[in-house]
């Protein structure tokens, strides 16, 4: 039986809710628009994050099989959505890109010194790295060595390492069609060479774009917020940042080290609401680290720029390197990295 | 503390005097430059200073236009302007302030973002603009605008005063802002 107490609606609402029926039914690209029409808006709304927790996805991830993604020195790149890509045909690209290396340096494109011994490619999927269910899966690209003598190992020595994953990449899930697969980030461990060719082929085979992920000082300083903000039962480095100052004939640059409890007790003296971080209260903790240093030193950080910053839970560099240090918070330093990938994107 | 008011000096004749206010003394000093440089009918005199308050102790020409300029490389030029802006009588807010935001086109640079200065603009209901004063190109074309605006701020333009140009820059914002 219809309930007799339908709201009164305003004509403003009526219209509001037919539009949302209009774009039920919309296809992607009047999403897309719709979504940079909704950005573009001139209203600046002071943006709010949530701290980097445990997810319960993370329950699932065996911390053994990821061990190998931290510690370990990544470079970031964004990447556009993969046309006509299929987690059933892992094999066949494997092979396809296996191929494709060994052409390429046949041609004597990418030459390596002492490098006379195959090479075997292994695409494999990551379980457990997304953020929510809605996310695709991550998968990893090996390149591994195949040794020639039989008495070695199998597995052969890893020479380069890379892997696509998208955390909490609602904004760009929304936006594409059923035949894109959307992984945004990219993450590569190994010689610059083959990452360039590895590179080129995902970009000829799913017509996709890689661009380099800088990392600006306004991102720097809300991850050295976010980490610092993280409970960690023990801190194995201790909270470093590096500024660069621009001035002529020669770079200076200032490194500034602090115990890493110390720093988290200055945040919690500047943190107000309970698992979220916000501008005024990242700005607050950025500016009491540079009163600090003006007063012992009379040199004003805020007119250098953040170059790198390193706490127990990760550290990152504003060319796009990053080193992940804790397990536990691996899924909110990439959820963020997948932020201002996607943001790059659009 | 000396506050500056827009009308406390009689206007020199024919004389339009602009100030200049940033930490970036070389990037102001290339703008002062480049709008010395434009044709005008009127004189031109431009002021440049680090912070306000200015020192009383020199004498100088009524202002007639201030332009506040931010670094959105350095936090500290933003601090500063904050912290200028208070030496500013509140009848100055009626067209004759201006903002003045460099840096955008480095984005891996940035340390301060954009949101921060549209805030900022918005609360002082003044105008916003984006230049990257480092490349000459852009630099001479903000130097053409900065002195029409100055020539309409010091009244050598007839029929448009510094007021009507404010509402004429707002109308052309997003409606939107109005809610706020």
């Amino acid at each position: 039986m219809d309930s007799c107490d339908t709201p009164e609606s305003t004509p403003r609402q009526r219209a509001s809710s037919r539009l949302k029926d209009y774009f039920i039914g919309a296809t992607p690209l009047q999403k897309r628009l719709e979504s940079v029409r909704r950005q573009t808006s001139f209203v600046p709304t002071p943006p709010r994050r949530k701290i980097p927790q445990c997810s319960q996805l993370q329950e699932d991830v065996d911390p053994q099989k990821v061990a190998f993604l931290l510690h370990k020195q990544w470079t970031l790149y964004s990447l556009t959505p993969l046309y006509k890509f299929s987690y059933t045909n892992l094999k066949e690209y494997s092979k396809l890109l296996g191929a494709f290396i060994a052409a390429e340096k046949q041609k004597g494109l990418a030459v390596e010194v002492g490098e006379d011994f195959n090479i075997k490619v292994i695409f494999s999927a990551l379980l457990g790295m997304k953020g929510t269910q809605r996310d695709p899966e991550a998968f990893l690209v090996q390149i591994l060595s195949k040794s020639q003598l039989p008495s070695e190992n199998r597995e052969g020595k890893v020479l380069w390492t890379g892997w696509f994953c998208c955390i909490f990449g609602d904004s760009l899930l929304e936006t594409v069609s059923e035949d894109f697969t959307c992984l945004p980030l990219f993450l590569a461990n190994g010689a610059e060479t083959n990452t360039a060719m590895i590179g080129t082929w995902f970009q000829k085979t799913f017509d996709c774009y890689f661009s380099p992920l800088a990392i600006n000082a306004y991102n720097l300083s809300w991850m050295a917020a976010m980490w610092t903000a993280c409970k960690m039962d023990h801190y194995m480095a201790t909270t470093e940042f590096l500024w660069s100052v621009p001035c002529s004939p020669q770079r200076l640059d200032i490194s500034y080290a602090i115990h890493p409890e110390d720093a988290k007790a200055l945040w919690d003296s500047v943190h107000k609401t309970p698992g979220e971080v916000t501008q005024e209260e990242v700005d607050l903790f950025m500016d009491c680290l540079y009163s600090h240093f003006h007063r012992h030193f009379k040199i004003h950080l805020s007119a250098t720029r953040l170059v790198r910053v390193s706490t127990s839970v990760a550290s990152a560099h504003t060319d796009g390197k990053i080193k992940i240090l804790c397990h536990k918070y691996l899924i909110g330093v990439l959820a963020y990295l997948t932020e201002l990938a996607i943001f790059q994107i659009e | 503390m000396s506050v500056l008011r827009p009308l406390d000096k009689l206007p020199g004749l024919n004389t339009a005097t602009i100030l200049l206010v940033g930490t970036e003394d070389a990037l102001l000093q290339q703008l002062a430059d480049a709008m010395l440089k434009e044709d005008c009918a009127s004189e031109l005199k431009v002021h440049l200073a680090k912070s306000l308050p200015l020192p009383s102790s020199v004498t100088r020409p009524r202002i007639d236009l201030i332009m506040f300029v931010v670094n959105l490389h350095s936090k500290y030029s933003l601090r500063n302007v904050e912290e200028s802006l208070h030496h500013v009588d509140a009848t100055f807010f009626l067209g004759k302030v201006g903002f003045l935001a460099t840096g955008a086109g480095r984005e891996s640079h940035c340390s301060v973002h954009r949101n921060t200065v549209v805030k900022l603009a918005h609360t002082y209901r003044s105008p916003l603009l984006f230049c990257d004063l480092e490349v000459e190109g852009f630099r001479a074309t903000m130097a053409q605008r900065l002195v029409r605006m100055l020539q309409i701020c010091a009244g050598h333009v007839p029929g448009l005063s510094a007021l009507n140009l404010l509402s004429l820059l707002r109308s052309s914002e997003n409606p939107s802002l109005e809610d706020l």
